[in-house]
């Protein structure tokens, strides 16, 4: 036993040894591919250069709610800033894991003054939550499918005699259940107020239920262009910056359908129990979410920024002349028919409602 | 060690003083206690680092203190209700107190995340009151049933005072596609819910088949392989030891890089015209994938233990039978098949007990269809809809169904026949 | 091969029959496997072979995924990891599978059987239901993300095998030996060394094998317990395998394959070794 002690305290040493000589260092959250790379060359090297500290990049984002209940659970964090969806957000924050923000004390104003908590787009601040960026899930196909022309409506995805050929949509009941009721012909502004219902949910599924044997399911960010590039599906719902990204660097057919758009954002939060860090975290944060950086973001991947002082610095993609303006969720063109995404109803039923889906996706 | 010996080799020293017999008890017993000191470090090391979380996992499966701990006045008030009408002042009085503390603590969150869990929308209905609450003042009844009329729902109330309880079977309800009525009845949930018990059926269903098919790919090359010279036999026997000594992430990649659409075998069949480019098949991200890289993979499991078992018998026994005019078939079914029962046997229950725990390969082949309990448990561990205690749930549910199924085959063949390599 | 010359026709029929259904089976487990190879030197992004690979064409070869793969740090950093999970989790697993194995096998162990049971448990245990439970435990006692925590984990799997290949090798052990060295006038360590070891070090090396690979693949439990600093390549892998497919993991599979070949011939020498000591016949 005592050799195996000072075997595991030898090991431990060498593992330990590692973090102690980098005790400036930040442990961020995000969601990996493209996005995190965007992440990287705008936000985490010029901070690295700045100041010398170095970060650690962990794709964990889709686990963020339970990766973060189970270490404040344990008392021990790990993650010093998690990149996560607002409506998530919101229930870390409800429960008491995430620490709160005084957007106007921890954030930078915009170059003319404004307060921080004035310049982020209405509505998108939340308690707990520093929102970065705009981003559209919405479907995109590939144009070598459907060489007489692809789908260009909500109704046409449903449409599996016309546009023939697997679907891949995200493995969650949040988007597929709005658009099931909106290719139903639900209004789009009672879309919600229908899937309260359980009448209205049971319509949603039902209509799920015509495309199902037609659909794949997929889970992380980058797998839907791959699922299209490698034809595993011809149509898929996405992240509209991932789609871009295979668009303009991998050059590959496919072509956003921006009917019906769900616009969402997504931003940072700091879980609790990271009191000794603070200082670090909220320093980055302060350099992380300023007006030029959150324009920088969207020189790599076609993400509308979160600031609305941030929108005119907005230029063109990395070294190209390509312009990002066109391909942002934002431009007023592809937001003609964008529907609202809805957190507080999914901080309300999105307990239910993925049970339900998850059961209904198994069986 | 060196004593030990020395008193089962000196036996006759005992004459001196002490009897015969008593010597030889100390020295066995001093023996047993050198054997099991060897023992112990791994033992206690399986007990801290293996048992114990298993104990703590399952204690967590029942374990529900959130309205106990984060709502303590009013668990306390709830008692004295008898749920049949909108609780007193008290209760609101001591909901309104939890809520101060609770909101100062930032905990009230917690608990209203359980509730949620059976009442939509009661946890921000808990948010906005709990942050309204400390401008108020007694009596507290009237402006709660003021700010929302949902105040005054007895369901809300009744699960309330149910899951004051700290020690709950709901999450086993819930792992077995029941659930708790508003009034504390056991129902089976909506049809829309269910999908566990579905799930394990799934499991044990597909881990028989690809048992099943198991035996029917291993039999007949065992036999080869029993019956054929040594060398050649050797030989055939990497074909087996190849696949079982390669990594399993290894193996499964190459069943999605032969399966998919764009893979080998459709690119093979649509190179030689046996299907058109349109007709591609779905092999892969369904059961059947899950069932061909399964069965791949667990194959070897069920070769080694047969192939052992049939090399130890005589080919005379055959020939014996049939020379004395058993049709080759019924001689081999009355004489040989059963000498291979037992490696058979244990063939089918490390394939079937390693099948049912499965999670990787149907998580990376299976699509939704070919997933297992254990893809179902992950989930539960992961995501926006992750119920650790669920999964915990589930998870000792499965774990009792593996031990009953081992602790079969420990009474029918016993653990010291398993052989590798 | 030939079919004896005195089978009936139908016997004839069925005897090569019976060999073409085994021929299919074998294809079956290790074409799969062979398949990969080739295919981890495609000069093109693909997973299928490409025209000028089917004509053996040179330019239909490359080594550009072996490169991308020794290039990129990210890979060889995870490779790295899992050597030094498994390499510590194997010599832990090792020492206390081994001292196991020689206790269970003294003649008077006490409650030889559940404990037996017991140090075999976490072998039969799903892999997901151990993940679970130490994932909770581990993080609790600030043992999640570290190098400490996983490789304990697989010390748990690993000693399974060590005391089940250790415990055979030894079961077929003549105790008679061990008196013969003593009447010769061996000592203790003398006898240990020079005829208990040798006997008992193929089943303790092919025990050690199966916790080094036991360690070597195994996901989930890392998947849970690993943060950035000790992804090994299974997890790198097995995101890959959802999320991104690449030819760069079938070039690293390529290589695990080289790897289990290895295992394989150093488990068949020892085996074949063991058999001469114990002068039994090979085969």
């Amino acid at each position: 036993m005592k050799r195996v002690l000072i075997l595991t305290g030898s090991v431990a040493a060498i593992a330990l040894g590692g973090a102690v000589a980098q005790d400036q260092q930040l442990t961020i959250v995000s969601w990996g591919g493209a996005y995190s790379n965007s992440q990287i060359k705008a936000y985490h090297e010029p901070y690295t250069e700045k100041t010398g500290v170095k970060i650690v990049n962990e794709d964990k984002s889709a686990n963020a709610l339970a990766g973060i209940r189970a270490q404040v659970e344990a008392d021990n964090v790990t993650w010093d800033i998690v990149d996560m969806l607002q409506a998530d957000a919101q229930r870390a924050c409800d429960e008491g894991l995430l620490e709160i923000v005084d957007h106007n004390e921890w954030l930078a104003p915009a170059p003319d003054g404004t307060p921080a908590s004035e310049d982020f787009i209405e509505g998108q601040l939340g308690d707990c939550y520093i929102p970065q960026i705009l981003y559209a899930t919405m479907f995109a196909y590939n144009t070598e499918a459907f060489p007489d022309g692809g789908p260009q409506t909500i109704e046409d995805i449903w449409d599996v005699e016309k546009f023939p050929g697997t679907r891949a949509l995200q493995q969650i009941p949040q988007k597929n259940l709005e658009w099931a009721l909106i290719a139903d012909g639900v209004p789009d502004d009672e879309v919600y107020e229908v899937l309260a219902t359980p009448e209205g949910q049971d319509r949603a599924f039902a209509k799920l239920d015509e495309i199902k044997d037609h659909v794949i399911w997929w889970s992380e960010g980058a797998q839907p262009p791959q699922m299209l590039a490698d034809k595993e599906a011809v149509i898929a719902t996405a992240y509209n910056g991932r789609i871009f990204n295979a668009q303009v660097n991998e050059d590959q057919p496919f072509e956003i359908v921006w009917d019906r758009q769900m616009l969402e954002s997504d931003g940072w939060v700091v879980p609790v129990g990271n009191d000794d860090k603070m200082e670090l975290i909220r320093d980055y944060l302060f350099f992380a979410t300023d007006t030029q950086r959150l324009a920088d973001q969207a020189k790599y991947i076609s993400y509308g920024p979160a600031r609305s002082s941030s929108a005119p610095l907005v230029g063109t993609f990395e070294d190209t002349d390509i312009d990002m303006k066109p391909h942002m969720p934002t431009n007023p063109e592809n937001l003609e028919t964008a529907v609202t995404f809805d957190v507080q109803f999914w901080t309300d039923y999105g307990d239910a409602l993925e049970e339900r889906f998850n059961a209904w996706v198994a069986g | 060690m060196a004593s030990t010996d020395g008193a089962i080799k000196e036996p006759i020293l005992a004459a001196d003083g002490t009897p015969l017999k008593q010597a030889l008890r100390r020295s066995q017993a001093r023996e047993r206690r050198a054997a099991f000191l060897l023992v112990a470090p791994l033992l206690l090391f399986i007990l801290i680092v293996f048992a114990v979380p298993i104990a703590s996992m399952i204690w967590r499966s029942v374990y529900n203190p959130e309205v106990r701990n984060f709502l303590p006045q009013t668990a306390a008030a709830l008692q004295e209700w008898d749920g049949e009408d909108v609780p007193p002042e008290p209760v609101f009085q001591a909901m309104a107190a939890d809520m101060i503390v609770g909101v100062e603590k930032r905990t009230i969150g917690r608990a209203a995340a359980r509730i949620n869990r059976e009442i939509p929308g009661a946890r921000s209905r808990m948010m906005r009151t709990a942050r309204e609450v400390d401008e108020w003042s007694a009596p507290y009844r009237e402006k709660f049933l003021e700010t929302d009329e949902r105040w005054s729902d007895l369901d809300f109330w009744r699960l309330l005072k149910r899951e004051t309880r700290l020690v709950t079977p709901a999450y086993y309800l819930l792992a077995l596609d029941y659930e708790y009525t508003a009034d504390g009845e056991i129902r089976p949930r909506p049809e829309v819910y269910r999908i566990y018990k579905a799930l394990f059926w799934r499991t044990a269903w597909m881990s028989m088949l690809i048992t099943g098919i198991c035996i029917l790919l291993a039999y007949p090359i065992s036999y080869l392989m029993a019956t054929q010279p040594t060398r050649l036999a050797n030989l055939l026997l990497i074909l087996v030891l190849l696949p079982f000594w390669t990594s399993l992430l290894v193996r499964t990649s190459a069943w999605i890089v032969l399966l998919q659409q764009q893979g080998v075998v459709n690119e093979l069949l649509v190179a030689l015209n046996v299907i058109d480019e349109g007709g591609r098949l779905r092999m892969i991200y369904n059961r059947t994938g899950t069932i061909i890289a399964m069965t791949h993979i667990l194959l070897p499991f069920m070769v080694l233990p047969l192939y052992s078992v049939m090399k130890t018998i005589p080919p005379s026994y055959l020939r014996a039978a049939k020379s004395l005019g058993a049709h080759p078939f019924r001689a081999w079914w009355r004489v040989y098949f059963p000498l291979t029962i037992p490696g058979l046997a244990a063939g089918c229950i490390l394939v079937f007990i390693l099948a049912i725990g499965y999670y990787i390969t149907p998580a990376l082949v299976g699509g939704d269809s070919g997933i297992f309990i254990s893809n179902l448990i992950a989930q539960n561990m992961q995501g926006s809809s992750a119920q650790l205690k669920l999964a915990a749930a589930l998870a000792t549910i499965l774990l009792v169904a593996v031990l009953v199924v081992y602790w079969v085959f420990n009474k029918l063949i016993g653990v010291d026949k398993l052989k590798f390599g | 091969m030939a079919a004896p010359s005195y089978a009936t026709p139908a016997e004839r029929i069925w005897y090569y029959a019976f060999r073409v259904i085994c021929g299919l089976i074998f294809f079956f487990l290790i074409a799969p496997i062979i398949v990969i190879v080739p295919l981890a030197f495609n000069a093109e992004p693909y997973f299928t072979f490409t025209r000028e690979m089917l004509a053996l064409d040179p330019e239909g070869y490359s080594l550009r995924w072996f490169r991308a793969l020794l290039g990129s740090s990210e890979w060889m950093g995870s490779i790295r990891n899992s050597f030094i999970i498994s390499i510590s989790s194997t010599i832990i697993a090792t020492a206390l599978g081994t001292l196991a194995a020689l206790g269970l096998n003294r003649r008077n162990m006490p409650a030889r059987g559940l404990i037996t049971a017991i140090l075999i448990s976490p072998m039969i245990v799903p892999l997901i239901i151990t993940a679970a439970a130490l994932f909770s435990f581990f993080a609790r006692a600030g043992l999640a993300n570290t190098f400490p925590g996983i490789i304990l984990s697989h010390v748990v799997l690993g000693t399974p095998f060590v005391v089940l290949t250790v415990t055979a090798s030894l079961a077929g052990f003549d105790e008679t030996l061990i008196r013969a060295s003593q009447s010769l006038g061996a000592n203790q360590s003398r006898t240990f060394f020079k005829v208990i070891l040798p006997l008992l070090l193929p089943g303790v090396i092919a025990g050690a094998l199966f916790a080094f690979v036991t360690s070597l693949d195994e996901v989930v439990i890392v998947n849970f317990m690993a943060g950035p600093a000790q992804t090994p390549m299974t997890v790198r892998m097995f995101s890959g395998l959802r999320e991104e497919i690449s030819p760069t993991i079938l070039a690293l599979a390529s290589l695990l394959v080289a790897l289990s070949i290895i295992l394989l011939t150093t488990l068949e020498l020892i085996r074949r070794r063991n058999e001469r000591l114990r002068g039994m016949s090979p085969g």
